[in-house]
């Protein structure tokens, strides 16, 4: 039977009820140091009933996609709704019960995709460009496409079909000499993931990227370690992402600002009050919620609630306008948000999450960027990460530095390291790069949530140059 | 589904596997499965509550050295469930036709069944959350509550069956003072305890009221500090990601390379084993191996063993010791030392007392270097005495330097600390670590 006559034999005396239902399928393949490795494949189909009843609501998710396994898992929800009604944080008789009618499908998503062995010939061959030294000590290429239907049916008449599929290729390769072992990979571990078909390893210039990232890695083990100081710095796309994840989208998350994280994701040095007024980086910061970005890993149309989702700026010229708050979060906090209610499967419930988190470019070549710099650290791909839980305090780390003398690239140093405070940081946001400068880029591992959740989300960014940033190394 | 109904699913599956192998198959199957109470709090009110039951099976066929994988979610009811089982086996058998030979395959062909059913008493979730916010009542209280049962299953085509069952729940809550001030709590186990959870909540109210002395600002530095055991399990956690794993070791990743190769040295008095014996994880691996009651790995200070899967054994020639492929620690004991808590926080005298530590990462790994925040309950402490919270620090440092010549002294209790992790599934990992007193500890923002 399918989702929507499933859902017509269920019954239920609540005030509003939802079967949200996820079928993703994946493939994973890797050769590693020459070896293909032995194929995985995923099939993880799952419902979430939804209830509102008495003032309250439930959830009740249940791999048992029979009539009876699904009107049981109603039959739980209900009973939650009812059962913690008093205590219930919110009052769900004002929450809106949307009814969204519509389709989306992610580009390409039919076309024909490899097969295995087509699969395993390529990762073979970039296996075999990545071993090419005797301190390539360890090598890996990697692919995991995925599939994905997602299905929101409500009591108010809404049905929404969402059709996904992923395409999230790898490299990483392990240097080691004298002590010292060094990491390298394509834009970090899962770093390349888009929406939409294998044109995307085109994009990324996937093929002989494993020779490329071997040597880069080779280079790293004969750097210095990168020097201590107050320096500019140039951020690529790869690190620029991270920094906005880190410290622009989880802050902003509208359900850590009302509380619901403090005991395990943390809360957030944004206040409600600083909407509208707050400075939360230079003139040149513009960032979007854009679910509109065709290849980018977290585009849809609605969100999880079934909340029509539309590009939204989050902060324009250096000023906070909105935070990242679902249909929910706005009726609590009594402010605009965005279409972010999102779970990652079938049994998770949706809370407000990133989706696409872009920073929208400027007007700088790469070119003029380092041009303009004239003592500065160039650092790419994020190897490290860790904020306060106010999403403050931070420390990034990057496999890759390269010292910026008079305007050129110079030597290349090793464990590169900056830390700053999130609050004060955007501002000293000095050139941002132009659209030739962008990667649409994204993480898979998205976690938060109390159960958890990992969730994919998609970073659209420019180069950045910061000015006055506190770097360092590694140890001698 | 009752306990014994999921046992005995499980046995029909496999009972259903061997007879839908062909000539010269060989599977192994797991099962990971849960009927999960999750209610999340806050202030003091119910935010999020719900119900999760989920079955996985992962099952692995495998033809001579060619093999494959799937996991897939099933019902719990063979009738149902017997099509979608019997299709993945069909894949996995037709992408077996085209791969080449796996050098490093390996699986259990000694049979040795286990069975492990810990049914604790758990009262209905709703009836819990009430008596939570009752005794909660008038305090800023976010968390969340977890409990019911959780199964694991190995099952092979040699007829070998495993089975782990565990009624369990594990409550996490914080009590707020204000902003980013806060005392966290857990308690968890196989039976609620009124008693035991009152004195818990007391005791969280007790140090609630430390929070509301005025908050000392540090400057960065190097400071004394005492590290409980909660905020130590942040440390052996990311000694876990990869340090102990022989694979890591050996392809030169592990942040211990240099402990394994003689480059650094931790403090005498430290040592870690995996203690499968003591923990709460099956006493299987997903190979179908079994896994001894204790692999050690460091003593002495020294490195003596790692965590070495059948396939990393395989790879380098290195026998097994029934870790899974992660090869990630799932029941890490540290051994204690010789203070008590209260020497502990007289040996302090004047420092830093570390409540939690949180999101560590590696600023340098092969130097085991790593940085993370203070959080929750951080306190100075002067005279031996707690004197003011602090406000959240950030630390960069070697833990071959703080465990090795900056370490006083571990706490004689180590505490046991099960993991409250709900990613995908709820785990059933678990440490027991002592507390640690160090000379100095490197603060930096």
């Amino acid at each position: 039977m399918t989702p929507s006559s499933l859902f017509r034999h269920l019954g239920c005396d609540a005030d509003f009820w939802s079967l949200r239902f996820v079928d993703e399928r994946a493939e994973c393949y890797a050769v590693r140091k020459n070896v293909p490795q032995p194929p995985f494949y995923v099939s993880d189909r799952g419902a979430m009933l939804t209830a509102y009843a008495a003032g309250g609501c439930g959830y009740a998710a249940t791999s048992d996609l029979s009539i009876e396994g699904l009107q049981a898992a109603l039959d739980r929800a209900g009973v939650w709704a009812r059962a913690t009604a008093p205590k219930s944080l919110i009052d769900f008789r004002a929450v809106p019960r949307p009814a969204p009618q519509g389709v989306y499908a992610s580009p390409e998503i039919d076309a024909r995709g490899r097969t295995r062995a087509e699969w395993y010939e390529l990762l073979a061959e970039e296996s075999v460009a990545a071993g090419c030294d005797p301190r390539i000590v360890d090598w890996e290429a990697t692919v995991e496409t995925r599939t994905a239907e997602h299905r929101l049916l409500t009591s108010s008449g809404g049905d929404v079909v969402q059709s996904y599929r992923f395409v999230m290729p790898g490299i990483a390769v392990t240097a080691h000499a004298d002590g010292d072992t060094q990491v390298r990979t394509l834009n970090g571990y899962r770093g390349l993931a888009q929406q939409g078909g294998e044109s995307m390893l085109e994009r990324f210039r996937y093929v002989g990227s494993g020779r490329r990232v071997a040597e880069e890695a080779l280079q790293l083990l004969l750097a210095p370690n990168c020097p201590s100081g107050k320096t500019d710095l140039l951020l690529l796309p790869d690190q620029v992402i991270l920094q906005i994840h880190e410290a622009i989208g989880h802050p902003l998350e509208l359900d850590r600002i009302l509380g619901d994280e403090r005991n395990f994701a943390g809360t957030s040095f944004v206040t409600l009050d600083m909407l509208g007024s707050y400075r939360y980086g230079s003139d040149l910061l513009n960032v979007t919620f854009d679910p509109t970005c065709p290849e980018e890993l977290a585009s849809y149309a609605f969100d999880d609630d079934g909340t029509p989702a539309e590009k939204v700026y989050l902060i324009r010229n250096g000023i906070l306008e909105r935070p990242l708050g679902s249909a929910l979060s706005q009726t609590r906090a009594g402010v605009p948000g965005v279409a972010n209610a999102r779970a990652d499967n079938w049994n998770r419930p949706p809370i407000d999450r990133m989706a696409n988190i872009n920073l929208e470019p400027g007007d700088a070549s790469l070119t003029e960027m380092i041009a303009g710099i004239e003592r500065g650290v160039l650092m790419s791909t994020n190897s490290s990460w860790s904020i306060d839980d106010s999403r403050n305090k931070f420390q990034f780390g990057c496999e890759w530095g390269q010292l910026i003398e008079n305007g050129r690239l110079a030597t290349v140093v090793k464990n590169p390291n900056y830390r700053g405070i999130s609050a004060s940081f955007w501002r000293s946001l000095e050139r941002v790069g132009d659209p030739s400068t962008v990667q649409v880029l994204g993480t898979p591992y998205c976690g938060k949530g109390e159960p958890s959740q990992v969730i994919r989300v998609g970073h659209a960014a420019p180069a950045c140059v910061f000015t006055d940033v506190d770097v360092f190394g590694g140890e001698a | 589904m009752s306990h014994s109904a999921m046992e005995t699913y499980f046995r029909d599956v496999a009972s259903l596997l061997d007879r839908s192998l062909v000539r010269g198959e060989v599977y192994t199957c797991r099962l990971d499965a849960e009927a999960s109470d999750f209610v999340r709090l806050n202030r003091g009110k119910v935010r999020q509550p719900g119900t999760v039951t989920q079955c996985y099976l992962r099952l692995h066929l495998i033809e001579g050295s060619r093999h494959g994988e799937e996991s897939l979610t099933v019902s719990g009811d063979l009738a149902r469930d017997r099509e979608p089982i019997l299709v993945a086996l069909a894949r996995l058998r037709a992408a077996l036709a085209g791969l080449p030979d796996d050098p490093h395959l390996a699986y259990s062909t000694e049979v040795r069944d286990t069975r492990d059913v810990r049914s604790g008493s758990l009262p209905a979730a709703e009836a819990l959350i009430d008596s939570i916010l009752d005794a909660a009542s008038g305090l800023d209280l976010v968390g969340v509550y977890s409990g019911g049962p959780v199964y694991r299953g190995f099952a092979n085509s040699f007829g070998q069956r495993n089975w782990h069952e565990v009624a369990s729940f594990n409550l996490q809550w914080s009590l707020y003072h204000r902003a980013d001030k806060a005392v966290k709590t857990a308690y968890g186990g196989f039976a609620w305890d009124a008693e035991a959870f009152a004195a818990k909540m007391a005791g969280a109210r007790q140090r609630l009221a430390l929070l509301a002395m005025p908050a000392r600002l540090l400057e960065p530095g190097r400071y004394r500090a005492y590290l409980t055991p909660s905020a130590m399990e942040e440390i052996a956690g990311m000694l876990c990601w990869g340090g102990f794993s022989g694979r890591a070791l050996h392809t030169r990743q592990s942040c211990l390379f240099r402990l394994n190769t003689g480059a650094a040295e931790l403090d005498p008095s430290v040592g870690f084993s995996e203690k499968t014996g003591d923990g709460v994880a099956p006493a299987f691996q997903d190979e179908g191996f079994t896994r001894p009651d204790e692999v050690p790995l460091v003593t002495g200070g020294r490195m003596v063993g790692s965590l070495v899967s059948p396939r990393t054994a395989r790879e380098f020639a290195l026998p097994h010791n029934g870790a899974n492929a992660s090869e990630v620690p799932e029941s890490l004991d540290m051994r204690g030392g010789e203070l008590s808590d209260d020497d502990a926080l007289s040996l302090l005298d004047r420092g830093l007392y570390i409540g939690n530590l949180w999101y560590l990462n590696f600023s340098d790994r092969p130097a085991c270097r790593i940085t993370g925040m203070t959080r929750f309950a951080s306190f100075w402490v002067e005279d031996g005495r707690i004197a003011a919270p602090v406000d959240v620090m950030r630390f960069d440092d070697s833990v071959f330097r703080l465990l090795g010549r900056e370490l006083i002294g571990l706490t004689r209790e180590a505490e046991l600390l099960v993991s409250s992790d709900t990613y995908r599934q709820r785990s059933v990992a678990s440490m027991r670590l002592p507390g640690a007193v160090v000379r100095e500890m490197a603060f930096t923002l």
